[in-house]
C-alpha cells in the first residue's frame, strides 16, 4: 500500500509498486492531461510536479512518490501556474497541444524558482520537454511574459 | 503530402477558376458527389423536426441546435457550431475554418464554437480529392476557401429574411455585424432568429464579401484550440474513457513484413489484468484491463518470427544501390533544350552527389487507436484523417458496411502525414477488437512501436551536374533523382501517374529557375522499408538539393546567392516577391559579426512561396548554432497571420530538427532507432529566433502547414558553404562542420 497526495487529495494505492506514477493518473485516476510521450524520460509529455519539482511521471515508480505531494495540470493553481497559462493562450502557443501540459509544468516549475529567467535559464529548464511541432519560439515567449507578469521585471 | 496528386491537380484548377465563377464552383462541388447549398436545402428541411424539438425543449446543445446548413448551427442562446470537416492536428484548421464561416456571417468571434465533422464523404469531402473526405495537401483552407464562406454567407441571409419578416421591413435594410442583427433602433441578437430562419430556403446563390469588408480574414483572431489545451482538458485518442474500454499492446515483428510464426502466449495470459491475448494479420495483441497490464504481459509473450520476406541489407549498402541506380539512365520527367549538349560545351561543369537518410514523423502523441465492433456495426474514437478510407478499410477488415462504420475525430496530437496513411494502423485496432466483440478496445503504441512500425521518408540520392554562363546565368542542369516510392506497392498504387512515383522529384522537375537546359531523370528504388508522406513529402529532401546547388552554382559565377537567384526567377514574380522580402528583413548584404553567416533558400510547394535566411554562427572548433531564421511567404490571402505565422514557425523548427540530426538506419535490415535517444528530435535549446513576414496578397489561399519546412535545410547549409566554403551534401548535418 503506497500514500500519496495528488492534487491534494490523500490517495492510498494498492498497486504493484513498480507501475510508473502516470499510469495511476491516466488509467487509475481518469486524469488525462499528463500524457505519454516516450515512456524513457525524454520528452517531458508526462511531466508532473512532485513536492514542487517537475518530475517525468512516466518513469516513476510509485514507490518512489511514498508520501509525496504530486500536482498534475488539473489540479496545479499556484500564481506562476496562471500566470504561465495565460502567457500561454495571449501569445497562442500550442499547435497540437499534446505536448504541452508538460511544457506547462516545467515552465510553471521554473517561474516558480527563477522570477526571471534569462533565455539561458529557459533553455536549460526546458530541454526536458520535446515538442514535434516545434513551437519553442513562442514558449520562450511565453515564460517571459509570464515573468514579467509575475512582477520579475515589470 | 501528395495524396491523389495529379488528379487533384485537375480538381485544384477547377476550384481555383470556381473562385471566379460561382457557377463552376456549384459544378465542381456537384460533381464532388456532394450539392453543398442543395445538401444544405435538403439537410435544412430534414432538420425542421430537430428544430422544432430543440424550440420545444429550449435545448441549448448544440446537437439539437437548428442546422443552416452542412456546416453551422444555432442554437437560441446564439452560440454558433461550426462543423469542421478537416482534422485538426495542430495546423490550426478549428480556428481557421471556423474564421471562414464567421466572417461571411457576420458574427462575433466569441460567439463561434466548432466539432469535428462525422464521416460523410457527400457533405464533407474534400473538394479537390472528388468524393473523398480528408486531410492532406496543406489543402483545407484552399479547397474550403468559397465552400464555407457561402455556407456562412447563406446562414446570413436567412437570419436577414427571417428578421425582415418579423420587423416587416425590407431585408436590404437590416445590418448584421459582430453578432447583432439591426435596424435603426431595433436589434436583436442571433439566437432569437435562428430557428425560424433556419426553416427558410437555402439561397442558392449567397453573395460574398468584397475582401475589403473582412472583419476576420486578415486579422489576428485567437485560436479556438489553446483554452482546453493549456488546461489538460484537450482530448486525444490517448485519453478516450469509455465504460468497459480495453487496452491493447501489440508485439510487432522486429521488422515491418514479418509475419507470425509460432506464439507461446501461456504466461502472458496468465500475467495478472489479462483479458485475451489475441493473433491478427501483423502481430500479437495483449489485451488488458490497463496499459501497465498490457506492457507487463507483452513483455512475456514467446514469438517466433518469418522474416523471410523483409530487408537484409544495410543503410550503407541501400545508399550504394541508389547511386548505382543514379549513374544509370533513368526515367526522364523533364527535357528542356539539351542539357548534355550544353555541358558538352561548358568551360566548368559542377558536379555534386547528395545522399539523405529516411527520417521518421515521430509526433509526441504515439499512434493509437479506439475501436468497438458489434454484430453489424462499429464505432472508433481517434485523429481520424481520412475518414473516406479509414471507413471502407475496417469495413474490409470486419465485413461490416462502411456506412456501419462510424467514426469520431478527435485531436490529433500531431500527424505529419502519419495519421493519412493506407490506414494500417486503424485496421490492426480494428482486427483486434473484432476478436472482442462489445468491449471497446484501445490500441496503444509505445514510441519504440511507433519508430519500429513508422513508415520513413524515403532514402534519397541525387547526381547533378551543372554549368553557368560567363555573365551568371545557368545554361544546363542535369539532374537524377533516386528515391524510393511512396505509393508502389499499397492500395494506392493505382494513383501513380506515369512510370514514377510524382513524389520523387517534386520541386525538381517543376522548379520554378528559369533554365534554358534542364534535363531531370527519376528512378524508384525499391527496398522492403514501408515509406509514406512526410511534412511537405518530396519536397523536404528536395528543396535541400535544388538550393544548395544553386548555391554552388552562383559561386561558380562568382555571385552573391540573392542576386543569382534574382536573374534566375524573373519569370516568376511571386517567388521573387518573397526572396525580396527575406533579403530586405534580414537586411541581407550588409555586414554580420564575426563568425556569423547567412544563408538563403526559396521554394514553392502546395501552391506557397516561401523564403528563409538562416544567420549561423560558426565557432572555430567547427561546432555551430542557428540563431535567427527570418521567413517570407506568399499564401495568396492570408486568413489568419498567427496561425501562418505558427505554422512557418513550426514547419521550420521541424526542418531543422531533421537537417540537424534525424536519420533512421538499417544494419542488415534492422531499423537502429528506437526512442528520442538515438532518434533526437530539436530541443528549445538549437531553436532560433524566428521572424515571419506575409506577403500581402489578393490571390487565392493557399497552404501552411507543409510549406514552411522545405526551405530551411537549404538555408542552414547555404549559410555554412558562405562561411567554409565547403558545400555540404549529405543529411543529416550533425553539428559540426
Ligand atoms: S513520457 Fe515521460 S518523458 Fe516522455
Ligand atoms: S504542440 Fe504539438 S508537440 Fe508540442
Amino acid at each position: 500500500m503506497i500514500s500519496l497526495t495528488i492534487n491534494g487529495k490523500k490517495r492510498k494505492l494498492d498497486m504493484d509498486p513498480n507501475t510508473p506514477l502516470l499510469w495511476v493518473l491516466r488509467d487509475k485516476l481518469h486524469m488525462t492531461g499528463t500524457k505519454l510521450g516516450c515512456g524513457m524520460a525524454l520528452c517531458g509529455a508526462c511531466t508532473v510536479h512532485m513536492n514542487g519539482s517537475p518530475v517525468r511521471s512516466c518513469s516513476l515508480p510509485i514507490s518512489a512518490a511514498e508520501g509525496a505531494k504530486i500536482e498534475t495540470i488539473e489540479g496545479i493553481n499556484s500564481p506562476a501556474f496562471q500566470a504561465v497559462q495565460q502567457a500561454w493562450r495571449e501569445l497562442d502557443v500550442v499547435q497540437c497541444g499534446y505536448c504541452q501540459s508538460g511544457q506547462i509544468m516545467s515552465a510553471t516549475a521554473l517561474l516558480q524558482t527563477n522570477k526571471n529567467p534569462t533565455d539561458a535559464d529557459i533553455d536549460t529548464a526546458m530541454s526536458g520537454n520535446l515538442c514535434r511541432c516545434a513551437t519553442y519560439h513562442r514558449i520562450r515567449g511565453a515564460i517571459h511574459q509570464a515573468a514579467d507578469k509575475l512582477g520579475g521585471k515589470a | 503530402m501528395n495524396f491523389l496528386k495529379r488528379q487533384t491537380i485537375q480538381a485544384q484548377q477547377n476550384s481555383r477558376s470556381s473562385a471566379l465563377s460561382r457557377r463552376t464552383f456549384l459544378q465542381a462541388v456537384s460533381a464532388g458527389g456532394g450539392l453543398l447549398l442543395g445538401s444544405g436545402f435538403l439537410i435544412g428541411s430534414a432538420s425542421v423536426a430537430a428544430a422544432d424539438k430543440s424550440i420545444a425543449a429550449a435545448s441549448t446543445t448544440a446537437a439539437d441546435a437548428p442546422v443552416f446548413n452542412a456546416f453551422l448551427k444555432i442554437t437560441p442562446d446564439s452560440k454558433v457550431t461550426m462543423i469542421v470537416k478537416h482534422l485538426d492536428m495542430g495546423q490550426g484548421v478549428s480556428t481557421g475554418l471556423t474564421s471562414l464561416v464567421a466572417e461571411e456571417l457576420d458574427a462575433s468571434w466569441e460567439q463561434m464554437q466548432w466539432e469535428f465533422a462525422p464521416a460523410d464523404n457527400h457533405r464533407y469531402n474534400n473538394l479537390f480529392w472528388g468524393p473523398t473526405q480528408g486531410t492532406g495537401g496543406s489543402s483545407s483552407i484552399a479547397n474550403s476557401w468559397m465552400q464555407l464562406r457561402e455556407a456562412g454567407a447563406a446562414a446570413r441571409a436567412m437570419l436577414v429574411a427571417a428578421a425582415a419578416a418579423e420587423w416587416k421591413v425590407p431585408a436590404e435594410e437590416i445590418r448584421v455585424s459582430n453578432g447583432i442583427i439591426s435596424h435603426g433602433t431595433r436589434s436583436s441578437n442571433f439566437g432569437a432568429f435562428a430557428a425560424k430562419a433556419s426553416l427558410l430556403p437555402v439561397p442558392q446563390k449567397p453573395a460574398v464579401k468584397d475582401p475589403k469588408d473582412f472583419q476576420l480574414i486578415g486579422k489576428t483572431i485567437p485560436r479556438k484550440d489553446s483554452n482546453e489545451k493549456t488546461s489538460g482538458k484537450a482530448i486525444y485518442t490517448q485519453d478516450i474513457q469509455l465504460p468497459g474500454m480495453l487496452t491493447a499492446l501489440v508485439a510487432y515483428p522486429p521488422q515491418v513484413f514479418g509475419k507470425v510464426k509460432k506464439v507461446n502466449a501461456a504466461k502472458a495470459k496468465a500475467s495478472p489484468g489479462v483479458v485475451a491475448v489475441v493473433e491478427f494479420p501483423r502481430g500479437v495483441a495483449v489485451v488488458a484491463e490497463n496499459f501497465w497490464a498490457a506492457k507487463k504481459a507483452r513483455e512475456l509473450l514467446k514469438i517466433e518470427w518469418d522474416l523471410s520476406a523483409c530487408e537484409t541489407r544495410s543503410s550503407d549498402e541501400l545508399f550504394k544501390a541508389c547511386h548505382d541506380a543514379a549513374s544509370k539512365t533513368g526515367i526522364s520527367v523533364k527535357n528542356a533544350g539539351d542539357a548534355i549538349a550544353a555541358l558538352a560545351k561548358a568551360k566548368q561543369v559542377i558536379e555534386a552527389k547528395y545522399e539523405l537518410p529516411y527520417v521518421t514523423h515521430a509526433a509526441i502523441e504515439p499512434i493509437n487507436c479506439v475501436v468497438k465492433v458489434e454484430k453489424n456495426s462499429c464505432e472508433l474514437w481517434f485523429a481520424c484523417q481520412m475518414p473516406t478510407i479509414d471507413q471502407q478499410q475496417v469495413a474490409a477488415a470486419t465485413g461490416i458496411k462502411p456506412e456501419h462504420v462510424k467514426i469520431n475525430t478527435l485531436y490529433a496530437g500531431g500527424s505529419f502525414g502519419r495519421r493519412a496513411c493506407p490506414s494500417d494502423y486503424v485496421v490492426d485496432a480494428a482486427n483486434i477488437a473484432k476478436q472482442i466483440p462489445g468491449r471497446a478496445v484501445k490500441m496503444l503504441w509505445t514510441r519504440e512501436d511507433e519508430i519500429l512500425n513508422a513508415r520513413y521518408r524515403p532514402m534519397a540520392v541525387h547526381h547533378i551536374r551543372g554549368a553557368v554562363s560567363s555573365r551568371g546565368k545557368v545554361v544546363a542542369w542535369q539532374h537524377h533523382a533516386v528515391a524510393q516510392a511512396i505509393l508502389r506497392g499499397t492500395p494506392f498504387e493505382g494513383f501513380i501517374q506515369g512510370e514514377v512515383d510524382g513524389t520523387v522529384a517534386e520541386g525538381i522537375e517543376d522548379m520554378h529557375y528559369t533554365i534554358p537546359n534542364l534535363q531531370v531523370q527519376a528512378t524508384e528504388i525499391p527496398i522492403k522499408v514501408s515509406t509514406l508522406w512526410w511534412r511537405s513529402v518530396g519536397h523536404s529532401g528536395n528543396a535541400f538539393v535544388v538550393e544548395t546547388f544553386i548555391d554552388q552554382l552562383a559561386k561558380a559565377a562568382n555571385k552573391d546567392p540573392v542576386v543569382f537567384r534574382r536573374k534566375l526567377l524573373a519569370d516568376t514574380p511571386r517567388a521573387l516577391g518573397v526572396l525580396n522580402l527575406a533579403a530586405e528583413k534580414s537586411a541581407w548584404g550588409n555586414s554580420l559579426p564575426e563568425g556569423v553567416a547567412r544563408g538563403i533558400a526559396v521554394h514553392k510547394s502546395f501552391g506557397t512561396w516561401v523564403a528563409q535566411v538562416a544567420e549561423v554562427r560558426v565557432k572555430d572548433d567547427g561546432s555551430f548554432k542557428v540563431e535567427r531564421v527570418v521567413c517570407a511567404v506568399d499564401c495568396g490571402v492570408a486568413v489568419n497571420p498567427d496561425v501562418i505565422r505558427a505554422q512557418m514557425e513550426g514547419g521550420i523548427g521541424m526542418g531543422l530538427s531533421a537537417a540537424l540530426g534525424e536519420a533512421i538506419t538499417l544494419k542488415k535490415g534492422v531499423v537502429e532507432q528506437s526512442n528520442f535517444h538515438n532518434y533526437p528530435l530539436l530541443r528549445i535549446d538549437a531553436m532560433p529566433k524566428v521572424e515571419v513576414h506575409i506577403v500581402p496578397s489578393a490571390e487565392m489561399p493557399s497552404g501552411v502547414g507543409e510549406p514552411g519546412l522545405p526551405p530551411i535545410a537549404g538555408a542552414v547549409a547555404n549559410a555554412l558553404f558562405a562561411a567554409t566554403g565547403k558545400p555540404l551534401t549529405k543529411l543529416p548535418l550533425g553539428n559540426k562542420v
